[in-house]
């Protein structure tokens, strides 16, 4: 696989995906090579356009810059059937025929953190595999975003003119993890409104939060209180605003050198590696829990457990007795 | 939760990849099956209209899909088919299962069937049918 061998490197992916034994050792044994590529975020409600923008980025980073460009694109799975169609390769076919550019989709099948889990390790497959840039696509649409933005290094939240209720709607969680703001599809009417919007909305929540990711280089905020506030202004982040319309290309050279500051700004302030070590914890963290429950269901025979609900329904027992006795049984 | 994840059709869902080679435009029937396929707890990779067997090969192998199923009524059958059923023996995946749907001559079963199609649909097939000889067929493989 770190040959370079395409088949081997899909086959690897389906089993770090299934989490199956054969994947877990591959992640094992493929872990020193990682932490090389750039790990790129892109998130948004439907149709904002993030697949063509991906589309772009990839190509931009292929012509420009010679870089070898994984994708990973995530749909939603049927809480139903376990089914899915995923069609973001619809909008990638430009990257077709350019073996430097790996695209695989992924159905977020539905399981809690498992989703973040499996991306995890499918970005380690593509990092160790010698992509330096990772583009991660998802649907902007809750708790599992955030959990993916937390694996890369940057994220960009795209928003697209005329979705204003969304907006809206975004603000309080995906917001918040943006690097970089995209509005896309910027040739449509309402493109001013939006800008103001997600300007007035940026002013508002940034010097609040995540204090140490501003960075000095848009000064739009006004600083004279935040500079008592935070010390010095000149180290902070503040997420541009990037204007794009994917279908054209345009915007897009824009859009990378601000990824490409946003890198640097990481690297210089220290971020990187502080942003590296919180996602090394917390994928620690899902791992342990993981392991914990597994060796719980071991030791605890289900039979247990079904006796314990019987008496939380009688309510002669309350959750939490209920938590305690089965954790005592567990320690014997 | 727990019980989910050990049972074979999650440890192993089936990814299907629905593609349509060739130049007619008519991605109807392609997107019922996908639906379909959908509806039956299949993951399905939709690649859109106007494929050459390049890319649809390409995309076989980088989804590492265990069926692919072609889409087909400018009746290039004869020539698109053994195409991609050759690249994916290229590629190292003699193992996918190739189905094929759209405006197919009854003469030109028996070729296909040579050539390694597991299965050929025209109008009116049932979808129930493209399923169970999709899980059949994979089944069989294993």
């Amino acid at each position: 696989m770190l040959a370079g061998d395409r088949l081997s490197l899909a086959r690897l992916l389906t089993r770090v995906e299934n989490d199956s034994p054969e994947g877990r050792a591959a992640l094992v044994e493929l872990f020193p090579y990682t932490g090389k590529a750039h790990l790129i975020g892109v998130t948004g409600a439907p149709g904002t356009g993030k697949s063509s923008l991906v589309n772009q980025l990839a190509l931009h980073y292929r012509r420009q810059a010679d870089q070898r460009v994984a994708i990973v694109a995530v749909d939603p799975s049927s809480p139903f059937t376990g089914g899915a169609v995923l069609g973001d390769r619809v909008r990638m076919r430009d990257l077709s025929g350019d073996p430097q550019v790996f695209i695989r989709s992924m159905a977020s099948r539905g399981s809690l953190g498992g989703l973040a889990q499996a991306t995890a390790g499918m970005v380690q497959v593509f990092d160790a595999a010698g992509f330096d840039v990772i583009l991660i696509e998802t649907v902007g649409a809750g708790q599992s975003e955030v959990d993916i933005a937390r694996l890369a290094h940057t994220t960009l939240v795209v928003e697209a003119p005329g979705l204003g209720d969304d907006i809206q709607a975004i603000k309080a969680g995906i917001l918040e993890i943006a690097d970089i703001l995209v509005i896309n599809k910027a040739d449509r009417p309402g493109v001013e409104n939006t800008e103001r919007a997600l300007k007035s909305t940026l002013e508002l929540a940034h010097p609040a939060q995540r204090i140490f990711l501003h960075h000095g280089q848009v000064m739009e905020v006004k600083s004279g209180d935040l500079r008592s506030a935070q010390g010095d202004i000149s180290t902070m982040w503040i997420p541009p605003i990037q204007k794009t319309v994917s279908t054209e290309g345009r915007g897009i050279p824009e859009l990378v050198e601000a990824i490409a500051r946003h890198a640097e700004h990481l690297r210089q302030s220290g971020d990187w590696v502080a942003r590296e070590r919180a996602r090394l914890e917390v994928e620690l963290e899902m791992l342990i829990q993981e392991a914990l429950l597994a060796r719980f269901r071991e030791d605890v025979p289900a039979q247990k457990v079904q006796q314990v609900i019987e008496q939380m329904v009688k309510r002669d027992l309350s959750p939490w007795e209920a938590v305690k006795s089965l954790m005592n049984g567990r320690s014997k | 939760m727990s019980e989910n994840k050990t049972s074979p059709e999650q440890s192993r869902r089936i990814r299907v990849l629905v593609a349509k080679p060739g130049l007619d435009g008519h991605d109807r029937g392609a997107k019922v099956v996908a639906r379909a396929l959908r509806d039956a707890g299949m993951e399905v990779i939709y690649t859109g209209l106007r494929q050459t067997p390049e890319m649809i090969a390409e995309a076989a192998l980088q989804e590492d899909v265990d069926v692919v199923g072609l889409s087909i009524l400018s009746g290039a059958h004869m020539a698109l088919a053994p195409r991609i059923l050759d690249l994916l023996k290229a590629n190292g995946q003699s193992h996918v299962k190739v189905f094929l749907g759209g405006i197919i001559p009854d003469e030109d079963l028996p070729r296909l069937k040579e050539m390694g199609v597991t299965g050929v649909y025209g109008p009116g097939a049932n979808t129930e049918d493209i399923i169970n000889d999709i899980r059949g067929a994979l089944a069989e493989k294993a």
